[in-house]
Parts: C-alpha cells; structure tokens; sequence
C-alpha cells in the first residue's frame, strides 16, 4: 500500500502507486530526480496497452523535468509554494496547450494545435507540475464508457475487456495503471467521477465556477468543469490548490477565497458536529446489490465514527437526466457550431459545390454520439420547441439546485454511490444510449446544481470492480468532500488497490 | 374604387449598428481601432485577432465594461431606460465570417429600452421617432472572396456594436434620413461612435412596408439590407416603396422577405423569403453571467454627457443668432459642431467677441467646408484643414484684408496643402487692395471698356450696379475691396 510506505523509497520503490507526499519525500532525500521519475512514467505511458495515452509528450516533459533537476540541485529540497514540483500528470484531451495537439477525441480535431495554454494547465504547470502527455476521451467528453473515441477506447485497467467509464476514461485508466501520478479530468454531468469509480481512484467534480474553464474546449458550458483525478484525497486537494480560484479570464470563474486544501485532507472532522445526509432516492431498485451494500458499509463507518446519519430527499432527482440531457445538448449543439471545416476542424468538404454542401460534408466528420447530441439540442433551441424543453429543463434544473439546498439545511455532507454498477463490459451499452445515460443518474443532479462531489473507492464487487462512494458538499465547501474522505481513506488502505494489479 | 399611387402610406422602421469607438474588443483585449479613429478593416488582414475573438475551442469571451459604458452612453443621450439586469444571447448561425459558428447579442433583454429621437420634418414641424431598444452585439469578421476560393479576415470580429432598433414610425424615406442623421450626429457627439458610414462603422437596415392610406393594419414589411450612406437609404426606400406599391396595384402581393439593396444598379433584389429564414435557436450565453448595472454608475454616465446636438442647436440659434439651418448643418456632425467651437474659441484669443464672429465662421463652415467635406466623404477633422486656418481666414476677412471669395480660396488652399492663411494670402497675392487711387484706376478703366452699359447705368438702369461691381472685381483679380468699387462707381454715377 503505497501511502503506508514507511520509510522514504527511492526509484525503485515507487511504483504504480505513487502519491505526491512520498515523491516529495524521495526528492528532499536525495534519492530521486525529477527527470529519473518523469523517465520512469514517459516509459510506461509509451509501453502501456490501454489505449489511455493519445499522445506522449517525451521532449516537452523532459525538459521541465531537467529544469526542475536544476532547481532540486541547487535548492537541495522541493522549493516551498510548488505544491506539485516534478509530479508527472495526464491531461485529459480536452484542455489546450499551447503548441500541442488537442483533438478532444475527434477525428474532427486531430490536427488541431492551440495557440494558447489554458488556465488549469498553465497554473499546475506554473506549480511545478510535469504534463506526461494528452488522455484519451469519449470524443468532446460525450460518453460514459470512452468507448466513443474517435482514436479507440480505452481498456479498465484492471480488467482490460471492461471500459473505464468516461468521458474521462483516459485519466482513470492512466492513474489506476500508475502511468501518471494523477490527472486531470473534466466532469459534465459525471465524466471524471464515474471513471474514478470505475478505476477504483479519487476523482473530484468541483463546484461550477471553482476552477477556470478556460483552455477547455467547451462540450455544455453552463455544467462543465475540470478535476483532479488521483490516488488519494490529499493528492486531488493539492492539485486543486494550485489551479482554482478566480481567472479574469473565465466570467463565470468565482471570486471566493481559496482555503487551504491540503490542510483540510489532513484534518480529521469533529465527528460529533457531521451530519451525513442519506437521499432516500438514491438507494432505489435497479442498483447492484453490491453497491448499495458497500455504500451502506461506507456509512455505517461514518456513523461508527460518530457521525449523524440523516434521512434526506432530493425530491427532483428523477428529472434530472432528462434535464440534463436537454440542457447540456443544447449548449453542445452551439458549442460544437464552430468545428465545421472553416476555422476549426477537417475539411473532407473541399471542392463541394457550394457552402451549404461544404459544411454538410465536413460535419460528416463527428462521431455517432456527438451527431446525436448536435441533432437533440438543435431541435431542444428551435423556435416553436425552446419553451417546452430548453427552458423547462431551465426551469427544473433551478428546482434540483433547490432540493439540494434544502437537504443541506439538515446536513453537511450527501453521501450516496457514484454509479448504480460497476464498469461494464465493453459494447455492452453501445447499442442502447439510453441505458448508457443512465450510467450518470447519481452523478448529474450535483452537476446541475453545480455542487462539488468526488468519488472515493469504498468496496469492489464479487469480479473485484472498484465501487465508488460519492461525497456532495454544498457549492464551495470542497473542505468538507477532503476532510471526510480523507479520513475514510486513511482507515481503509486496501481500497488503494482493488481488482489488482494493473495491465 | 381603385387605388392609385397616391392613396398608399408608407411606414418606415430603421435598424442601425454602429460599431462602438471603444479601443479594445467587446470580449477581449485586443485592439478594436486604430488611435486615429480607423476602423480595424482598413489595416492589414488579421492583425487585430487574439485566440478569444477568433473563437479559439476552449475560449470564453469576458465583457469590456468600456463597450458597456458607451452603450450605456447611446442610450442615454436617446432617453431610454437603462436596465438594471440584461441577458446576452447566442444567435446562432452558420457563416464563414462568424468564427464561433455564434454571435453574442441580446435578445429579449437588452441593455436600453424606449428612447426617441426628434426630428425636423418638412411642413409638419418637429416630430418624435421612438427607439424601441438599443441592444449590444459583437460584429462579425468579413469574407474576402478572391478567384475561386475565399478568405476571411478577422480583424473586425467581435468589435462591440449597438443595434438601435426604432419602431415603425418614419412615413417617408425623407424622415427615415432625417431620423438616420440625427441618430448619427447624437452618437458622433457623445463619440460613442466614430460615424463613417462609408467603413461601415455606422450602418443601417430599414423595414419598409405600405398600405392604403387610413388603413389601420401594417402591410406585409420587407427588410432592406446593405444601405451605408443617407443618400442610399433614401433612394433604397424610394424604390422599394414604388416596387411594393406597383406589386400591389398589379393584383400582385408584398410577402416578407429579405431584399439585398444595390447602389451600382439602384435596386432591390430577394435575398430570403420568410420560409428561408434562420431559426436563430437564440438562447442565454452560458459564459456570460447577466450584465447588472449599477444605476449609480448610469448617473455618473449621464452626469458626463456632452451638450447633445438639439440642444446646441437651440444655443447656436439663440445665443449667436445663428439661422436654424446653419445651426442644424453645425450640429449635424460632432466633429464639425466641434470645429466650430474651436474657430469660435481661436477668435476669442484674437480679441473680438463670439457673438460678432458666429455668423461668419458658420457660413465658412456650411458653405466651402460642407462642400468640400462632402465632395471628400470624410469629417472636417480628418482633413489637413484646421480650427486656425479658419480663425485666421474669417479674421482677414473680416478686417477687410481679404475678399470673401479669397476666404474661400485660402480655404481649399489650406485644405489641400494645409498652408498657413497668411502664406497662401501672400503666395498668391489675394491681399484685398482698398487704396483708393488704385481701385479709382480700376472702376475708370472698367467705365471705359463698357461705354454702352454706363450710358444705360447713369441714365436711370440701377440695376447694372451689380454688373460694373463685378466687373471691376474680376479686373482687380479678387483683390479689389467691393464695398469701395460700390462706393467708387456710385459716385462717379453722381457726377454723371
């Protein structure tokens, strides 16, 4: 178990598992470099065989690796204010960096390469941060399986004909198999929790607003966010504190302070004060027995630490997918309008008869999923159609925000499974969009409400399938998500490696 | 009965965009003009872009209170409300010039609403224009079509616009011009707008409809696309007007569409039927939060609202005794009522009072420099010609140094080489002469040539006075004092 580690390992010792307090402690004792262990993933992300890399930047990471051997060298310790100095991450797709290829999953993108660098990126970076490379995702994160990427899916790490759920399929996998020491993810309506459920790793959905969207190529504006995917708590808070807070350059990015995360995964809570909220909706027919009964354990620790559990109810919860799906397709639908072989995107069109025809053509370049989402929301906005199902869905989501509201007037914390199952088997649901929606039910009602929840591993099931326990604290309490799963972490380390030993 | 042309009435409502003189984008940092008040357009291509206004996947577009502050200003200087809490909207469309594939605009909240505009109608006096709203927009980029391919240049996308949307209240297209300039002298002097029609900084769709005349209903409205100068949107309306009433009174019906206007041919022609209409499929932009206003922040805007141009038509007429039509020329443009000003303020430092000088910089103003600013297509203050070329033109002038039309030639002097009064007076020898032995010569030598009308003069014709006026005018090349070639003549008459 890699955060039982005792003494400080070097090289060697640092495996699959590795957290940034243990490559920290390898760096201060001189018994690792940062271009040893950026050296030691480039390898693994280049030899691994789930499909999670879409692109290993070897020269780009080795260089910032070197300039942090010069730093570590001269300062003889990991420099104080870097709170992730020499850790090799994975960035999901889906986030631009300046001069790297950002395809978003699409063939549609493939030789797209951003100008610029956005915000989270260049801040994790700016926090001594070394991008590994580019994850594979369900093209413009529309998917729950990764199985929607144009560049092929992305193998379970653990159990290689089982997807890893998505969209951010590609950064659970890359952690789960130790090709990165965490990554980051974008969650919609459940794209980064989902996958960490399935992985059987941390994977935080922040509050809409925590973390500037810009540099992320937008799939529903008014619900995406970018996450940190990891092994531990403490890792996900320590990347959040490099790159949220405010951007000038997001206006829907919040000015609210930034507390210290790192001390809140190392806080235990004053358990007598918790209230663990129970949604009754939540726990219904249809989900496997298996999570439900590991959720269930996961609670009644809560409750054995002296926690209160409370009954609550999300009473909308049961329009929430179909909100959802009206919703953020319609945004996609005005989103995606610019990936039409003009400015953006391939252009098979070319030499087409007129403009009409061109685009027509060009558009032919999307994924069946993404083309099913474009079709859905340009028909949600028509005139004639925009009361009854874009601004309805408006109009419920302001509801669901209210149920959770009101639930947090008697508790400070839901708890409730990430997923109704754990990760399925590949093609499974590929034929059937409506069971793969339904994959998020637990996850999209903290999405629209704009809630922080994170995913933390609390079971597996009969075939050893990671099951995930998720957290929901009310909008900007990430504290709270950090400070109680991180105590549940600690008192249960065998959730670190459930189903085995990676691919 | 049937109808004849003169039985139909027509009504007229004007949408006008006019792009804000702000320096920076609506929704990023980079620059929207040129200093000297070019738009982005004339510069090279894509100059002026960022990764924001060329709508770069994983860009979000951030307001520029700037922009806001002018729209603000526009609505003010018109009389609307200013609302505490606008949404803007995406309008989304498909066209290679409009990069996000979207354009940000308002809808059914926009930030200014129920203004008006007076203007001055022939025979019914003053009448009142109402604005239903002024919204903000960015503008698109523009599509270069060469040989076979295209190209699109961005430098204009995303400069901040305003549409100002009237209600259908114009009923010629004489008003529809009237409203269109004064709407453009008020946003030329609050400078939220640089006005160059021609750069299509200040533009204009007009929906045209007719109907018989008592006739409570609208008829069916056209929507004329493409008019940038006043000229065009009168002759645009004019001829849509006859096609629609000729339609009509060959049994034949108006139906809505979109009419693109042609200068070079002087006509309208289709560009989309209502069927083929974009659905829009407008909705909130989810990267832009409701704008909220601060009233105190509108009262601060309209505390600093410059004299709008009614009211410095009111003060020029009143306080210099000016003609209403010279007042109206002056104020018609902010640069040029600016102009004046400053000629009136250059004479103050040369002594003599506003009041004595008024009237004879306006008619420098409303008569060489109007026609010379025309003739241009440009602002008097984007010509060489400056406020003390002119000061110091009227000064000669009215010292009697120099003839009025000298003044006008040291005017289109300076205008093209912009030399200094004093240097063109001299370098051409337009020095008024008033020695009286001198111009004595002159009206002599004049009574010699022309025995026959002298003959005719003293015997009682008066009215060759203007005649021999003239003539010793042209005999002294301009330089010769009139009053005294008056003086001279009338009494050589005397003494027969």
């Amino acid at each position: 178990m890699a955060h039982t580690l005792k003494a400080v390992p070097g090289i060697d010792e640092i495996k699959a598992y590795a957290t940034v307090k243990q490559v920290h402690a390898a760096y201060n004792a001189g018994k690792l470099t940062p271009s040893e262990l950026t050296e030691r993933y480039l390898k693994r992300a280049e030899g691994t065989k789930t499909g999670a890399y879409l692109q290993v930047l070897r020269d780009r990471a080795m260089a910032q690796a070197k300039a942090h051997d010069a730093v570590l060298k001269r300062e003889g310790k990991v420099p104080p204010g870097q709170p992730l100095f020499g850790i090799p991450l994975g960035i999901k797709d889906v986030l631009t960096m300046d001069g790297v290829r950002t395809t978003c999953g699409s063939r549609m993108l493939e030789n797209y390469v951003p100008p610029y660098t956005g915000t989270a990126v260049e801040r994790l970076e700016r926090a001594g941060a070394i991008s590994l490379g580019k994850l594979n995702m369900d093209e413009f994160a529309m998917g729950s399986s990764n199985e929607n990427s144009a560049f092929g899916p992305v193998n379970h790490p653990t159990h290689p004909d089982r997807v890893p759920g998505g969209s951010s399929g590609g950064s659970g996998a890359a952690v789960r198999a130790g090709l990165c020491v965490g990554a980051l993810g974008t969650d919609t309506g459940g794209s980064i929790r989902l996958p960490a459920s399935y992985c059987g790793i941390v994977g935080l959905k922040v509050t809409y607003g925590r973390v500037s969207r810009f540099g992320l190529v937008a799939f529903s504006s008014s619900l995406d966010s970018i996450g940190p995917m990891t092994h531990t708590v403490e890792d996900s808070a320590r990347i959040l504190q490099a790159m949220g807070g405010f951007d000038p350059r997001d206006s829907t990015s919040a000015d609210v302070p930034m507390p210290d995360f790192i001390a809140s995964a190392n806080r235990d809570p004053d358990w007598s004060k918790v209230r663990v909220g129970v949604p009754k909706e939540y726990f219904i027919d249809g989900i496997d027995p298996e999570v439900r009964s590991s959720v269930q354990r996961a609670l009644d620790w809560y409750k054995s630490k002296g926690a209160k559990l409370v009954d609550v109810s999300l009473p909308h919860t049961k329009y929430a997918v179909a909100t959802y799906y009206v919703v953020a397709v319609s945004e996609a639908s005005s989103n995606l309008a610019r990936f039409d072989g003009v400015r953006f995107g391939l252009r098979p069109g070319q030499g087409e008869e007129d403009l009409t025809a061109f685009y027509k053509k060009n558009r032919t370049l999307f994924g069946p999923e993404v083309k099913r989402r474009i079709i859905l929301g340009t028909f949600a906005l028509s005139s004639g159609y925009y009361d009854a199902y874009f601004n309805r869905a408006c109009q419920v989501r302001a509801k669901l925000k209210e149920d959770f509201d009101r639930a947090f007037e008697k508790c400070d914390v839901i708890a409730c499974p990430v997923a109704p199952t754990t990760a399925f088997k590949r093609g499974e649901k590929t034929g059937d969009p409506l069971q793969m929606y339904l994959m998020d039910i637990f996850t999209i009602p903290a999405s629209m409400a704009g809630m922080p929840g994170i995913s933390i591993p609390c079971g597996a099931d009969k075939d050893g399938l990671s099951i995930g326990l998720q957290l929901i604290a009310p909008q900007f309490q990430e504290e709270r998500l950090f400070s109680f799963g991180a105590a549940f972490e600690k008192a249960h380390p065998e959730m670190q490696s459930l189903g085995g030993a990676a691919q | 009965m049937s109808l004849t042309a003169k039985d139909f009435e027509v009504v007229i409502g004007l949408e006008v965009h006019a792009q804000l003189a702000t320096d920076t984008k609506c929704f990023c940092s980079t620059r929207s003009r040129m200093p000297e008040g070019k738009s982005v357009g004339e510069e090279a291509v894509n100059v002026n872009t960022c990764p924001v206004c060329t709508g770069h996947p994983g860009t979000l577009p951030v307001l520029s209170k700037k922009a806001v502050e002018y729209a603000v200003r526009a609505g003010l200087s018109i009389g609307c409300t200013i609302n505490s809490k606008s949404i803007f909207a995406r309008k989304n469309y498909f066209y290679p010039d409009l990069p996000k594939g979207y354009q940000i605009s308002q809808f059914d909240k926009p930030l200014c609403e129920n203004g008006f505009v007076d203007i001055e109608t022939k025979g019914l006096g003053q009448k009142r224009v109402r604005v239903q709203r002024i919204h903000m927009e960015e503008d698109a980029g523009k599509n270069l079509h060469m040989s076979g391919f295209s190209l699109v240049n961005f430098n204009r996308s995303s400069v901040p616009l305003i549409e100002i949307v009237s209600h259908p209240d114009m009923r010629s297209a004489e008003e529809a011009v009237e409203y269109l300039k004064a709407l453009h002298a008020i946003d030329t002097t609050t400078g939220v707008c640089d006005g160059n029609m021609q750069e299509g900084n200040f533009r204009c769709d007009a929906n045209v409809s007719v109907k018989p005349k008592g006739q409570k209903e609208f008829g069916t409205r056209a929507e004329i696309k493409n008019v940038n100068s006043f000229r065009f949107v009168e002759k645009a309306i004019e001829h849509e007007v006859d096609r629609q009433v000729e339609l009509i009174l060959g049994g034949g019906k108006v139906v809505q569409e979109t009419r693109l206007y042609d200068s070079d041919t002087n006509s309208t022609r289709s560009m989309r039927s209502k069927e083929e209409a974009h659905d829009y499929r407008y909705f909130p932009d989810p990267d832009l939060p409701p704008l909220v206003i601060d009233q105190k922040w509108v009262e601060e805007i309209r505390s600093k609202l410059p004299e709008l141009p009614a009211q410095k038509r009111a003060r020029y007429v009143a306080d210099y005794g000016l003609s209403a039509y010279d007042a109206g020329v002056l104020t018609g443009s902010g640069s040029l009522a600016g102009f004046f000003e400053q000629v009136l303020s250059a004479m103050e430092k040369k002594g003599k009072k506003k009041t004595d000088v008024a009237k004879g910089a306006a008619n420098l103003l409303t008569g060489e420099v109007a026609r010379l600013t025309n003739e241009a297509g440009i602002e008097v203050t984007e010509s060489k010609l400056t406020p003390a070329h002119l000061a110091d033109t009227l000064e000669l002038q009215l010292s009697g140094g120099i003839s009025s039309t000298n003044a006008k030639l040291v005017i289109t002097t300076a205008w093209e080489n912009g030399d200094s009064a004093a240097k063109i007076v001299d370098a051409r020898g337009l020095r008024q002469v008033s020695d009286k032995g001198a111009l004595e010569a002159v009206v002599a030598q004049v009574i010699a040539a022309n025995a026959g009308q002298w003959a005719e003069f003293t015997g009682g014709k008066d009215k060759l006075l203007g005649f021999f006026v003239g003539q010793c005018m042209k005999a002294s090349k301009g330089q010769g004092n009139p009053a005294l070639f008056t003086e001279i003549i009338n009494t050589k008459k005397s003494q027969g």
